[in-house]
């Protein structure tokens, strides 16, 4: 055996300590099951084994669950529903045989414990469980579009009663040990490994019982199961409801409530296979392959190394930020978070105390949640120095500037910035609208000047866009990576041009809608469209956030800037100009599509007058499409333009920055995902319908199918990070 | 071809569906018993006779589970070769029994059957059978179950009803329920429910409230809000109906059908049947149908179904003299006049449902029975008798004076 070390006692109890080789955290290796299977054939025939503790052998943690590039190869190699379900079937039915084997076994929970994990621990017949801060448990396969594939759905619900479980499955819940033990999850605490092990030993020496509660006749679950359960409307009518409410286009938080709602009312054997079927459809299904990609490429970007093999990218050490607005805020609060000294300088000193402030009352509710201490609240408070003096920029590394968007306030700031700037430092701009290669000109040192866009607010928006100047270095690149990566943040690299990828991007998604408006669309077709495909913010919703005057400035910035015609925005313009001209630019002026009231805003009655409606309207269908496929065209030309790199920054930046439906997988997995030809084709109907913005570009399709293949043939030789 | 016609009817008072409600003490088996007891004996019919008792019953779990038409039969007194089912079509489950015991008529399935359907929702609640199309997630998604009060809200908002429509509507209904009562116009169907002393525990509707006032209606809160937005039903909807921003939700307790206990009983025979029972027939069954509509908002089918019968019966709505379309909600009848280009005058004018209540499984029955009386009372020949239900369908039949 390669994965588990065994040892048997005097007193007869067995130790199996779960190593995986070749992972720094143990996850659940075809080599793993087969080990497994062997220490249970062994235990059982072996009768002075007594029972039986299963802990982990690394100090990382008990067991992080499925290997998820595992998942992933499958998903690319093109793993059948059937084969999926014949996988969990053959994992889960070594989990049914260790509970099943004769011998009690306990689960010693030396760390975290997720997804397989957990599912391995819940097969035991009980659970002591490290009590550190740190650890959590829990199974988070929903978040892959998964579901706990080896019994979990089947043996949580059987242990907490089906109305306790659901929550925890359909979230993904990770709980801390105290409250995984409040839940039931696990039986017993224990405040030390040497605790954990003799509480796990304590009780196997009791002789407890090698039988499961549900394969004990007479066992029924805590609650009942069942439509005629007295939680069953709760639970099955209005969580099925709520689901499809909420998350219509995501296969697997129904698959869980149909897993758990046929599965319970039948015996163990039967639901868990009842639960294998349900996971075979789910992984053998697009989204989930969307979703694990996407959950690969999230952590693969936060590591990525873009420069020179042997560039060692820089470690911040003291980081300033210049403008304390809510970015210069937010990004000061989130470095001092992750334990970099921050010098926050403003023209203000008080505003700058005020962003300081700030961050000390959104610590604080991390204190009253319990989530972080006191002191470490503190800390993280005092490592940011607020200031109005430039002088106090002495020595940082690299220096972030949020300030307004005006070329000569900029200009005015680099100086202080440059004069206290560390030899060799980076200088950052957060501009979210101005070119970084004409910021850059006059700089002494345009190859280590980069854009740095963050999206507000900064302590929730997983998304930074680095923005590569014409002379930016690839070092500065990665340096800029490294920061991004060290702030917990996910960075994509996007290449300078108008409005970087997102801005560009986002401006289709509100533009289409203005533009359907204009054709005589509904607006509360395309409001609910955009819903039910999954947008959290229907796109005029979203633009009255935003609001309408800044549209227009916008537009009105492209053109001095002389900017090629398709960055103008001429089927939206009318739109926004009619709306400047009455006056209702969004929320900020209590009216803009919507109107706005105390009881909470309803889409403006003017608009009937303004954007007379057509006759027939579009199906919903598709002004979904519109609206997604707008957005995947205006990502294929990014690629094609080389303003991005690859389909995972379009992904990334396209779900993680503006929303675009994760089901997808983002703006241009959305093309594989409904496939290359039916994309096409629909454009091509859409180009006829609604202009020419909707034709798809040979070029465009053309990089679409060649990063397509790169990503397959990276993904089989997994020669590429960026797979 | 083979007729098939209404030889009798008769219903028990409808009781409030909750404890303490004139029913709620009759176990469901004795209310079926007593209407066919009840049928039986006021025309002295032999039994012998009838092929089949045919009755709906909606949620046929626990107490009224079992073929509870068989059993009731044999308590009743039915000669033994006499058979029973069941029958559920949801809301329609009382006219399908009479509609099916027509088909068997003219089919030559016997020459006479008893129709009808019983429902104790005091006893045995509304959903208590934990069926697929709301309980499994899969079913529930599959048919776009969403509660029926949020598709009669839908309708109401698509046709721009406002509350105060509803309501009015809802008053009309109280005033010509308690007007009929008043009048006697429901003496010869009525039979009252008996407990196991022989005395009689309910003679009348109780759920009527005469004099009810668009004031009184309005201090109701609407029913359906709450759980359209909680259970995310209201977004549901919406995904069906994108061109709607909003659901208005206008109908209450008061603009609804009413939760009530009750059955009733339909003689349905071939023309033989009147020379061998020396019955005369009332009406005679022109045409049915059955129809399936858009399942979410549920309740949009009697327009298309009163057009497919009468197109059987080669007819047009001018021909028909009265209507009944079940209250299920207001909006649903409301809307039925809208489309089939009729007045209020046509159209349930003894009450409905929002006054005297909708016992799921024996409403058809029921409301085919009070139109046979308003024709004769107001010697007129035709009406058209239709009701909503669940996951959208619907149902109509066509009945002539003989």
């Amino acid at each position: 055996m390669t994965t588990i070390h065994t040892s048997l006692d005097e007193a007869g109890i067995a130790l199996w300590q779960v190593d995986v080789p070749g992972h720094a955290f143990n996850v659940l290796t075809p080599e793993f099951f087969e080990d497994l299977e062997k220490a249970i054939d062994e235990a059982a025939a072996n009768e002075a084994v007594r029972g039986v503790i299963l802990t982990s052998g690394k100090p990382s943690g008990f067991m992080a669950g499925a290997d998820v590039e595992e998942i992933l190869d499958m998903q690319a190699g093109g793993l059948t529903p059937t084969q999926g379900a014949a996988w969990a079937m053959a994992n889960g039915g070594v989990l049914r045989k260790l509970e099943t084997c004769g011998k009690p076994v306990v689960a010693a929970i030396n760390g975290l414990a997720l997804g397989g994990g957990l599912e391995l621990a819940l097969a035991c017949h009980r659970r002591v469980l490290l009590s550190r801060r740190d650890i959590a448990v829990g199974l988070p396969e929903v978040t892959l579009g998964l579901l706990p594939g080896a019994g979990g759905t089947q043996r949580l619900a059987r242990m907490l009663g089906i109305e306790k479980a659901l929550p925890l499955l359909l979230k993904g819940t990770r709980l801390d040990p105290e409250k995984a033990h409040a839940a039931g999850i696990v039986e017993d605490l224990a405040d030390t490994e040497e605790a954990l092990l003799s509480r796990a030993r304590e009780w196997l020496l009791a002789g407890p019982s090698a039988a499961q509660p549900w394969d004990v006749k007479g066992y029924r679950i805590p609650g009942g199961a069942g439509p005629l359960a007295p939680h069953a409307a709760r639970s099955f009518q209005a969580g099925a409801s709520q689901l499809r409410a909420r998350q219509g286009r995501y296969p697997a938080p129904v698959a869980i409530l149909s897993a758990v709602y046929e599965g319970t009312q039948v015996a163990m054997d039967v639901g868990l296979k009842i639960e294998a079927k349900y996971f075979g459809r789910l992984i053998g299904g697009k989204v989930s392959g969307n979703l694990v990609r996407a959950f690969l490429r999230q952590n693969r970007a936060r590591k990525r190394d873009l420069a020179a093999p042997g560039y060692a990218p820089m470690a911040v050490g003291k980081l300033g930020v210049i403008g304390a607005g809510m970015m210069g805020a937010g990004i000061a609060n989130v470095a001092a978070g992750a334990g970099i000294k921050v010098v926050l300088l403003d023209t203000s000193a008080e505003a700058a105390q005020r962003a300081q402030d700030r961050a000390a009352k959104q610590r604080q509710k991390e204190v009253e949640r319990g989530s972080r201490s006191e002191a470490s609240a503190r800390e993280i408070v005092d490592r940011i120095t607020p200031t109005a003096e430039a002088g106090d920029l002495g020595g940082c590394d690299l220096v972030i500037e949020a300030v307004f968007e005006d070329r000569d306030i900029k200009g005015a700031v680099y100086k202080d910035a440059l004069a206290g700037l560390a030899e060799g430092g980076v200088l950052a701009s957060n501009t979210s609208t101005l070119s970084i290669s004409s910021l850059a000109q006059g700089l002494p040192d345009p190859a280590r000047f980069i854009g740095m866009h963050f999206f507000s607010p900064v302590e929730r928006m997983p998304l930074v866009e680095i923005i590569a100047g014409r002379e930016t270095s690839t070092a500065t690149m990665a340096d800029a990576f490294a920061l991004a990566g060290r702030l917990r943040k996910t960075p994509i690299l996007v290449h300078d041009s108008p409005g970087f990828y997102t801005s560009r991007v986002f401006c289709t998604y509100i533009d289409e809608a203005m533009a359907m408006l204009r054709e005589g669309v509904s607006p509360a077709l395309i409001e609910n469209a955009a819903r039910e495909a999954g947008f959290p913010a229907p796109p005029l919703a979203v633009t009255d956030e935003v609001s309408l005057d800044l549209q227009k400035r916008v537009i009105e910035q492209a053109k001095r800037d002389g900017l090629d015609a398709r960055f103008l925005r001429a089927h939206a313009e009318p739109v926004v100009e009619a709306m400047n001209g009455r006056g209702r630019l969004g929320r900020k002026t209590g009216g803009g599509f919507y109107t706005f009231t105390d009881e909470g805003k309803h889409l403006w009655e003017g608009l009937a007058e303004m954007f007379p409606q057509a006759k027939v309207q579009p199906s919903a269908d598709d002004v979904a499409k519109r609206l997604l496929y707008i957005q995947a065209l205006e990502s294929a030309r990014c690629l094609a333009e080389g303003v991005i790199d690859d389909e995972a920054s379009a992904d990334l930046g396209s779900v993680l920055g503006i929303g675009y439906p994760a089901w997808t997988g983002g703006a241009l997995s959305l093309i594989s995902t409904v496939g290359i030809d039916a994309f096409v084709a629909d454009c091509q109907r859409f180009a006829q319908e609604a202009g020419p913005r909707f034709s798809p570009d040979p070029e465009a399709i053309e990089a679409v199918r060649a990063e397509a293949a790169r990503v397959r043939k990276a993904r089989a030789s997994k020669a590429s990070e960026t797979a | 071809m083979a007729e098939a016609f209404i030889y009798d009817h008769l219903r028990t008072p409808r009781g409030k569906g909750r404890p303490g409600g004139g029913l709620n003490e009759i176990t469901p088996i004795e209310l079926a018993r007593q209407v066919l007891e009840g049928l039986q004996s006021r025309s002295d019919l032999d039994t012998a006779l009838v092929e089949d008792v045919i009755m709906g019953i909606v949620t046929p779990v626990g107490e009224q589970g079992c073929d509870m038409p068989r059993i009731a039969a044999l308590m009743a007194g039915y000669d033994e070769q006499v058979t029973g089912i069941q029958v559920n079509r949801f809301c329609a489950s009382a006219l399908e029994s009479v509609n099916l015991a027509a088909a068997k008529v003219i089919a030559g399935d016997g020459m006479a059957m008893v129709a009808g359907g019983v429902e104790s929702m005091s006893r045995v609640p509304i959903f208590g059978d934990g069926g697929a199309c709301y309980s499994d997630p899969n079913a529930n998604w599959g048919s776009w179950y969403i509660p029926q009060g949020i598709g009669a809200d839908t309708i109401a908002t698509m046709e721009g009803y406002d509350r105060e429509t509803v309501d009015a509507y809802a008053v009309e209904s109280q005033a010509r329920a308690a007007h009929a009562w008043q009048n006697g116009w429901f003496d010869r169907s009525i039979m009252p429910v008996r407990d196991v002393l022989g005395d009689v525990v309910l003679a009348r509707d109780e759920h009527v409230r005469a004099g009810t006032t668009l004031a009184d209606l309005a201090k109701l809160s609407p029913v359906f809000a709450g759980m359209g937005k909680r259970d995310g039903l209201d977004a549901i909807m919406l995904q069906r109906y994108p061109e709607i921003e909003t659901i208005a939700h206008v109908h209450t307790a008061g603009n609804s059908s009413g939760i009530v206990d009750g059955a009733a009983a339909v003689l349905v025979g071939n023309a033989d049947f009147g020379a061998a029972s020396g019955l005369k027939p009332r009406a005679r069954i022109r045409s049915f149908a059955t129809i399936g509509t858009e399942p979410a908002i549920m309740l949009t089918g009697p327009g298309p179904v009163s057009r497919k019968a009468l197109a059987r019966a080669g007819m047009d709505v001018s021909d028909i003299d009265l209507f009944e379309v079940n209250e299920a909600f207001a909006s649903v009848v409301l809307r039925y006049m809208r489309e089939m280009g009729i007045e209020h005058d046509r159209v349930n004018v003894a009450g409905g449902a929002i006054a005297m209540g909708h016992p799921l499984g024996a409403t058809g029955a029921m409301i085919l029975g009070t139109v046979i009386d308003e024709l004769e009372r107001r010697d007129l020949n035709t009406a058209l008798v239709t009701l909503c239900a669940a996951a959208g369908m619907a149902i109509a039949t066509i009945v002539e004076r003989v």
